[in-house]
């Protein structure tokens, strides 16, 4: 029963910080260990609301303005896992290497 | 956009084919369209405040977590896609039944007028706030614009309704049964994808661990962002990188609602079941 419920919190220094501002991802490419959980902690420095997506990691989350959003991804298996930003595709693009 | 459509179809199918009825077995009935019409606006009143109220709690549980209140929703919906489904297999051949006669009462003179504005009332207003719960599991679920629900949710009501009508019209030997099952296959699959989805926002909050992630990956065959792929997601609750968790909720629930469909249908009442035979 104690792997239904993943009441173990992500180890501080698996955190991973990404700041979103003018419409893009900063950094844009970010380096993460493979096979371990990861809390991304995306902080929205823009007026307006975003949403995080990404298909690769299976992920979606609406950020709204000025706030921070917390989003746990993985275990990862190696490789280029893109993202983006649902509200402003052209500008807000991201890719996590995990490795 | 499709998933749209399908469930406000349904629901608003269930209302127009009671409304119909009731509408053509009181044709004689001097005011009745009145009565109806009246029902009909009450009936869309209380949805509206059912959809109100389900904004605020949205707006309220946005402090606690966008994860957990989507897989809330996402839980109800699932919950009541159920109840729905369980009780049609059982229900859906009496249904038409009921509103037949209650026509035939209210012509006969042994019922009030106004029993038409209760009876029409309570079937949108149910139906009515059914379409909303199940709509913002819908958006909960694909992140889908408002735009293609408003798409699919027109869509939806005019199938609906041009159905309704012609049962109306005395198209009374269209083969219900055949919509039923078919919409009721379409929406056990529905409720388990959105089951799986729950499954999912629970995973990304990190409250539930997700076994294998991911199972498989067909995001390359058929990627979520294809139009193939959206249809097969808002239909049947495609992902083509599902983690182990999701597909265990996914089973669990088909399982569990199509179990209960056929435990309803087996306990039908002798009425419905000589109905069943042929
Ligand atoms: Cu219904």
């Amino acid at each position: 029963m104690t792997t239904i419920f993943s009441t173990a919190a992500v180890a501080g220094d698996n955190v991973y910080s990404l700041v979103i501002k003018d419409h893009r991802f900063q950094p844009s490419e970010l380096t993460v260990p493979a096979g371990k959980k990861i809390k991304l902690s995306v902080e929205n420095q823009d007026p307006t609301a975003e949403e995080f997506e990404s298909h690769d990691l299976n992920r979606e989350k609406v950020i709204a303005g000025n706030s921070t959003a917390t989003i746990f991804v993985g275990p990862l298996a190696p490789g280029r896992y893109r993202f983006f930003g649902e509200f402003n595709e052209k500008t807000a693009q991201g890719v996590i290497v995990a490795q | 956009m499709f998933a749209t459509a399908v469930i406000v179809f349904r629901e608003v199918l269930e209302a127009a084919l009671i409304i119909g009825i009731i509408a053509a077995a009181t044709r004689s009935v001097a005011g009745r369209t009145r009565w109806l019409l009246a029902g009909l606006l009450v009936g869309l009143a209380g949805s509206a405040l059912v959809a109100a109220s389900t904004d605020a709690i949205a707006a309220m549980a946005d402090g606690i977590g966008q994860e957990l209140f989507n897989a809330l929703v996402l839980g109800v919906a699932v919950l009541m896609l159920a109840w729905h489904n369980i009780w049609m297999s059982s229900h859906g051949k009496a249904m038409a039944a009921e509103a037949t006669k209650v026509g035939q009462a209210i012509r006969d003179g042994q019922q009030e007028r106004s029993i038409l504005l209760v009876v029409v009332g309570l079937a949108v207003l149910r139906e009515g706030s059914e379409t909303v719960l199940f709509l913002y599991g819908i958006s909960a679920a694909e992140g889908s614009g408002a735009s293609s629900i408003v798409l699919g949710g027109l869509m939806g009501v005019l199938a609906g309704t041009s159905i309704g009508y012609a049962v109306y019209a005395g198209l009374l030997r269209v083969p219900l049964r055949w919509f039923f099952a078919a919409t009721g296959m379409l929406v056990l699959l529905l409720a388990a994808g959105m089951a799986s989805q729950a499954a999912h926002f629970l995973i990304q909050a990190d409250l539930l661990t997700s076994l294998t992630a991911p199972l498989w990956d067909t995001s390359a065959l058929l990627p979520m962002n294809s139009i193939p792929g959206m249809l097969l997601h808002g239909l049947v609750g495609y992902d083509p990188r599902p983690s182990g968790m999701q597909l265990v909720f996914y089973i669990i629930t088909l399982a569990a609602i199509a179990m209960g469909m056929k435990l309803a249908s087996r306990s039908l009442s002798p009425i419905a079941q000589k109905g069943k035979v042929s």
